[in-house]
C-alpha cells in the first residue's frame, strides 16, 4: 500500500529526513512516533507529495509520488498538521469544495457527505463558519475532508493534538473504526495513543527510523517487567555470583539475568528480565531462602513503551539502568 | 478546467463575502466616474477616451493600487494559514490553482468595469457616442488589468506575508505604469525601450480606439509570463 525507499529530505544543512525506508500493507494502522522535530511531518509530506524528496522514493499503491503526484494523491486522504482549513467557509461548503476538486461525482455526493458528517459528528455544525469552530471540531472537519473520496489510505498528522481528553477518546475511536476498513498512518508524540490505536509502530528520531514493530513487541523487547534485587550473604559469607545468577535464571518467567552493582561491600545486585503473566518475585524470595542469603531489596520496574521510546530516541539507556 | 472554475468560484465568493469587492467597486465607480464626468462637460465631447487613457484617477491608475490589493492574499494567505498544504495535496495541477485564482481576481475587476457601463450609457443618452472606441477601451483596460493582476499573483505566490505581497506588487505595477512619464528624465536612447515596456503607453493606443495586435500581444505575453512564474513559485517545493 505504502512504501518508502531511502527517503531523504534536506533543507539546506538540516537533514529533516535522512534515509527512511518502510512498507505499510493494506489494512494496517501504523503510528509514527518520535519526539518533536524528529521528521514525522516531513515524512508524511513526502508521502502525500506536498514535498519532493531530496533523494529516495515514496510509493502509494505502487505509484511513485514524485513522478505521478496527482495520480498518487487521488489514492490518499490527508489531514495535515494542525488541520489547516479555510476559515471563511462553512463546513458543508468546504467539504463540497474538496469533494469537487477530488472529483467526487455530483450524483450521490450529498448522501456521501451526509454519511461522513454523521460519522465525524459534524451534523450539528454543517452551516457553521469553520473559523468559529473549536479545535475538536476543526480536527473532525479535517478528518471528514480526508475521507470525502473514500480513499483506501488515510495519512493523519497528529490527529489528536490540542484536544481535550474527551475529544481525544472520540477521535481515537473514530480512527480505530476507520482502521477496520482502511490503511491508516498517523503521527503522534503521545505514546498511549499508539498502544490504543495502532497495530504497528514506526519510531523516527533525527530523521532516521529507529524501530519498526508492533507496540507489544517493542515493549516486550525489553521484557514486560524488570526486577531488581540486591542480596547479601548471611554473616558476611562470600557469595558465588555465578551460582546465584544461574539459580535466578532458572525461575519461571525469567528470561534473562544480568549482574548489576550491589549496595556496597559484600552485596550483589541482579536485574531479572521477566515476561509472561507470572510474577517471579515470590520465586525469587523462596530461592533466596533456599540459598540461605539475605534479600536486601526486591522491586519491580515496569517497562513501558515509554521506556523503549526514551531509550531509542535519546541514544542511551533506560533510566535506572 | 473544472478545477479552475471550482477554485475561481471559491475565491470570488471570498471577495464578495469580505469588504474587498465592495471597496474595489465603489472606488472604481466614485473616483473614476467623478474625474471622468468633471472632465466630460469641460471637453464637451461625447467619447470615453478620457476615461480609459492613463491619466490621474483614471480606472487604469486606480488599478495600479487596486490590482495588488486584490491579489495580495490569493496565495500568500494560503501559505500563512497552512491551507496551501491542503490545496497542493489535492489531485489538482498547480497551474489550475494559479489560473483559478487569477480568474477570480479578473472576475472581480470585470464586475467593477461592467458597472461603469452605466457611464457609457449615460453619455450615449446625452450625445452620439461612437461605441467602437468604447469597446476598444474596455478590451484594453481588461488586458491591462490582467497584466497587473498576473504580476500581483506572482508576487503573492512567493511570500506568506500579504503586506510584502502588496508593497512589492504595487512597486512593480507602479514602475510599469509610470515609467512612461519618467522617460523625459531618461537618455533619449532609452525612449523606445521605455515606451515598449510601459503598460500605460500600450493602453493609450487602445483607448484611442485602435486595437493593434502588438498591444494585445504585449499584454497577453506579460500576463502569461507572470502566471507561469506564479505556477513555478507555487510548485517550488514539490516539483
Amino acid at each position: 500500500m505504502v512504501e518508502a525507499r531511502g527517503l531523504k529530505k534536506h533543507f539546506g544543512q538540516t537533514r529533516a529526513v535522512d534515509g527512511v525506508s518502510f512498507t505499510v500493507s493494506r489494512g494496517e494502522v501504523v503510528g509514527f512516533l518520535g519526539p518533536n522535530a524528529a521528521g514525522k511531518t516531513t515524512t508524511m509530506r513526502l508521502l502525500t507529495g506536498f514535498l519532493r524528496p531530496t533523494d529516495g522514493q515514496a510509493f502509494v499503491s505502487g505509484i511513485d509520488v514524485a513522478r505521478e503526484r496527482q495520480l498518487a494523491q487521488t489514492k490518499v486522504g490527508y489531514l495535515p498538521e494542525n488541520a489547516p482549513l479555510y476559515d471563511d467557509m462553512m463546513v458543508l461548503d468546504f467539504l463540497n469544495f474538496v469533494a469537487d476538486l477530488r472529483g467526487v461525482p455530483a450524483p450521490g455526493r450529498n448522501n456521501r457527505l451526509r454519511q461522513i458528517c454523521e460519522r465525524c459528528g459534524l451534523m450539528t455544525r454543517l452551516g457553521t463558519d469553520i473559523g468559529t469552530l473549536s479545535k475538536g471540531y476543526r480536527q473532525r472537519v479535517g478528518l471528514a475532508q480526508a475521507m470525502v473520496h473514500e480513499p483506501d489510505l488515510l495519512i493523519l498528522d497528529e490527529p489528536t493534538s490540542g484536544l481535550d481528553p474527551n475529544q481525544i477518546v472520540e477521535i481515537r475511536e473514530l480512527i480505530k473504526d476507520l482502521g477496520r476498513e482502511k490503511t491508516v498512518i498517523l503521527s503522534t508524540h503521545i505514546l498511549q495513543e499508539v498502544t490504543a490505536t495502532c497495530s504497528r509502530v514506526i519510531i523516527i528520531n533525527d530523521g532516521r527510523l529507529v524501530a519498526d514493530d508492533t507496540p507489544e513487541a517493542l515493549t516486550d523487547r525489553d521484557a514486560t517487567a524488570v526486577i531488581r534485587l540486591v542480596v547479601r550473604g548471611k554473616n558476611g559469607a562470600v557469595l558465588d555470583a555465578l551460582k546465584l545468577q544461574q539459580a535466578f535464571a532458572g525461575l519461571r518467567g525469567v528470561r534473562a539475568v544480568e549482574p548489576i552493582d550491589g549496595e556496597g561491600e559484600g552485596t550483589l545486585g541482579f536485574r531479572l528480565r521477566a515476561s509472561g503473566p507470572e510474577d517471579p518475585r515470590a520465586d525469587v524470595f523462596s530461592t533466596a531462602v533456599a540459598q540461605n542469603i539475605v534479600l536486601l531489596d526486591l522491586h519491580r520496574e515496569r517497562v513501558s513503551l515509554e521506556d523503549t521510546f526514551r531509550r531509542l530516541t535519546r541514544g542511551h539507556g533506560v533510566p535506572n539502568a | 478546467m473544472h478545477n479552475v472554475m471550482t477554485i475561481a468560484r471559491r475565491e470570488l465568493r471570498g471577495y464578495f463575502d469580505s469588504p474587498i469587492a465592495y471597496i474595489v467597486i465603489v472606488t472604481f465607480l466614485l473616483v473614476a466616474g467623478w474625474m471622468y464626468f468633471s472632465a466630460l462637460f469641460l471637453m464637451d465631447r461625447a467619447d470615453m477616451r478620457a476615461f480609459f487613457s492613463p491619466s490621474p484617477f483614471s480606472p487604469s491608475m486606480l488599478l495600479v493600487i487596486l490590482a495588488p490589493a486584490i491579489t495580495m492574499r490569493l496565495i500568500a494567505e494560503e501559505r500563512k494559514s497552512g491551507t496551501i498544504e491542503l490545496l497542493t495535496t489535492l489531485p489538482i495541477r498547480d497551474i489550475e490553482v494559479v489560473l483559478g485564482k487569477f480568474a477570480a481576481a479578473l472576475g472581480l475587476v470585470c464586475t467593477a468595469l461592467a458597472l461603469t457601463l452605466v457611464y457609457a450609457i449615460s453619455v450615449a443618452l446625452m450625445g452620439s457616442l461612437d461605441w467602437g472606441p468604447v469597446v476598444a477601451g474596455y478590451v484594453g483596460t481588461l488586458l491591462f488589468s490582467a497584466t497587473l493582476l498576473g504580476a500581483g499573483l506572482w508576487i503573492s505566490a512567493m511570500t506568506k506575508n500579504q503586506i510584502i505581497a502588496f508593497i512589492v506588487g504595487f512597486i512593480i505595477c507602479a514602475v510599469l505604469y509610470f515609467v512612461y512619464w519618467l522617460q523625459f528624465f531618461m537618455p533619449q536612447a532609452l525612449a523606445p525601450l521605455v515606451e515598449f515596456i510601459s503598460v500605460s503607453s500600450h493602453l493609450d493606443n487602445l483607448a484611442r480606439g485602435v486595437i493593434d495586435s502588438r498591444d494585445v500581444i504585449f499584454y497577453l505575453t506579460l500576463t502569461a509570463g507572470s502566471l507561469i512564474l506564479a505556477t513555478r513559485a507555487l510548485s517550488r517545493q514539490h516539483a
